[in-house]
């Protein structure tokens, strides 16, 4: 029997979903609000929600005190660098174990993704201290490399199971067809894994745009990117709320819009209609 | 041209041995099935011959070359997949036409040949959509249509019409055998369905543990069958299969005959007695279930309609020129 949808139940599910969204939502609403309070306001109970001074003081503040710019390129590079790389070796790697499986193929993948259950700072002092002695600290090579290797896992894993969901008979069709390695990767392979590859790219860049923990143990000024920038507004001492709160907003803008616009395109699957 | 020969074909994977030498001969424009159950090694067969998998000894001769170290493309076969394996970001002309784009082939030409395949499979107003805006039985027809456009020496059908519909299927089944006859190719049809096999094929190969059982016409597998495999493989309703003392009658471990070849009689003293334990009426025919107690179950088909029901007596007279002799180790013995 086919299930009613009542109006009464969609206008339940709707209410809900959008509290639900709103309460996921607030916190980023409640950030973004306190950029443009004044730190008194920003922390002041009751919390006036709409009805304040607005004001842009804190933006300029941030922007005198430490060089966004600077953050933000290194955030580009950082979390950019780490996804071609990392895309770079992952694509050949998620290929062969997905087109050419052998019998420790599992294990293989398995053993990649346990290291992404141990807590990084468990390594953190070998790893500080190798990066110390091969001059890495406060570089931007050493955070592309760091985070590239702790991508690496999701990203080949997330690559491997696109790939395989492209079915192997089309790929067979292909050979039948007289298509060479080079003309099956490029007329059939890349444009059914581009969805696939989209996505992966995405997910990585978000992921290493937000990466916080070795970002800010192996920056400190040069290679910074803007979690670093962040979390110099932290401060243990004095409140500056309404700071944190501009440079928080001005750090997560450019991933925000880029998710934003990219969602529609990764979402559409491509393979549906090929294989019964 | 395409005749295709098959010289001690084996096959294994690490240990295993799906193809234990398989030798055949299958002559210029004749339409063949490999028919068998599954894991029989039909569809390796298949793809060796394809050139999608590897021979482990043996040779394959293409008219007379052997093609064993040639690649998929350049044997001059082309396949129908079980899945299509159409390309989904291609539309239906860019699918029929990518063998013929690979080829080098002028655009003016692909698109002629492209045209020509789609009107012969009724496609044309089809061409620009893509697979996800087909039925299954147009998929196919562009599956069909990608293995036309390159003019092989021959088709090799993988289970095509198993995704299918039985309406649809039996349609399609029509349409393929008519187009083969049409074009006088070349084609191997791989099926685990005996109906396709017997009304499809000019020649069927029996296939059962990676070996050939028989190979010959459908009315030869039915009438003469080599062994008690093929016996019991070709025909629908299965052939019974009774041994002990009514078959030492006859000289043999173990005799068939097939639900068509046993005269039902009521209540009848003479032939096999039994009681029957389920009555088919389709109308056109009536399936007998008989429990005939030593003989084990035995299964009859009259043709027309027959009011017998469950629990009835009835006598089942073997047409003594139909009875099939098989010696002890299952093989036919002939008169």
């Amino acid at each position: 029997m086919a299930r009613k949808s009542t109006t009464q139940r969609v206008v339940v599910s709707t209410i809900g979903a959008w509290l639900f969204g709103f309460l996921i939502f607030f916190p980023i609403l409640w950030m973004v609000l306190a950029s443009f309070k004044t730190e008194l306001e920003a922390f002041a109970i009751p919390p006036s929600f709409l009805f304040f001074h607005w004001t842009t003081e804190n933006y300029a503040t941030v922007q005198e005190r430490s060089d966004y710019v600077l953050h933000a390129m290194n955030s580009i590079i950082i979390a950019g660098g780490s996804t071609l790389i990392a895309l770079l070796i992952a694509i050949p790697a998620a290929w062969s174990m997905a087109f050419s499986p052998t019998k420790r193929t599992k294990d293989i993948l398995l053993w990649m993704l346990s290291t992404k259950m141990m807590p990084p700072v468990g390594v953190l002092v070998p790893i500080y201290l190798i990066y110390k002695s091969f001059g890495l600290l406060d570089s931007r090579i050493g955070l592309v490399f760091i985070l590239c290797l702790g991508n690496l896992p999701i990203v080949i894993w997330m690559l491997f199971t696109y790939f395989k969901e492209i079915p192997r008979d089309i790929l067979e069709a292909a050979r039948m067809d007289g298509a060479t390695i080079g003309r099956e990767l490029v007329y059939v392979l890349t444009p059914m894994a581009i969805p696939g590859l989209a996505s992966t790219l995405l997910l990585n860049l978000i992921l290493a745009w937000n990466e916080a923990f070795w970002t800010l143990n192996l920056s400190t000024s040069n290679a910074a990117p803007l979690t670093t920038f962040i979390a110099s507004y932290s401060s243990p001492e004095g409140l500056f709320w309404a700071k944190l709160s501009a440079a928080s907003t001005l750090a997560i803008a450019p991933i925000l819009v880029l998710g934003w616009f990219s969602q529609k395109q990764l979402v559409r699957g491509l393979t549906f209609g090929a294989v019964k | 041209m395409g005749q295709i020969t098959l010289q001690g074909v084996q096959k294994s994977f690490g240990p295993v041995h799906i193809i234990k030498g398989a030798d055949l001969d299958i002559t210029d424009g004749s339409f063949v099935v490999f028919v068998g159950p599954s894991g029989c090694g039909k569809t390796t067969l298949l793809r060796l011959i394809a050139g999608l998998e590897d021979v482990t000894g043996g040779s394959i001769l293409i008219d007379g070359k052997n093609v064993v170290d040639t690649p998929p493309a350049k044997r001059g076969l082309s396949m129908v997949f079980q899945s299509y394996a159409l390309y989904p970001h291609m539309s239906v002309r860019g699918n029929i036409g990518f063998g013929l784009k690979m080829a080098g082939l002028p655009k003016d030409e692909i698109a002629r040949k492209v045209e020509a395949a789609a009107a012969t499979l009724n496609l044309t107003p089809y061409l620009d959509r893509k697979p996800r805006e087909l039925s299954g039985g147009q998929r196919q027809r562009v599956a069909i249509g990608r293995a036309i456009v390159r003019e092989p020496k021959g088709f090799l059908f993988d289970e095509p019409l198993s995704n299918l519909d039985a309406a649809l299927r039996v349609q399609m089944r029509i349409e393929v055998t008519r187009l083969q006859k049409q074009l006088g190719t070349t084609a191997i049809y791989v099926t685990h369905d005996q109906v396709e096999a017997m009304t499809m094929a000019d020649k069927i190969v029996v296939l059962n543990a990676g070996k050939i059982e028989q190979y010959g016409s459908p009315l030869e597998l039915y009438e003469r069958p080599n062994n008690l495999f093929v016996a019991g493989f070709i025909g629908s309703p299965k052939m019974n299969f009774v041994s002990g003392e009514p078959a030492l009658q006859h000289g043999a471990a173990t005799i068939g005959v097939r639900p068509e070849h046993l005269k039902i009689e009521r209540d009848g003293t003479a032939g096999w007695q039994g009681t029957i334990a389920v009555a088919e009426h389709l109308g056109s025919d009536t399936f007998l279930y008989v429990d005939a107690g030593p003989l084990g179950m035995l299964t009859a088909r009259y043709i027309g309609e027959l009011s017998l029901h469950a629990g009835d007596r009835v006598s089942l007279l073997p047409d003594p020129a139909r009875i099939h002799r098989f010696d002890g180790n299952g093989n036919a013995l002939r008169n």
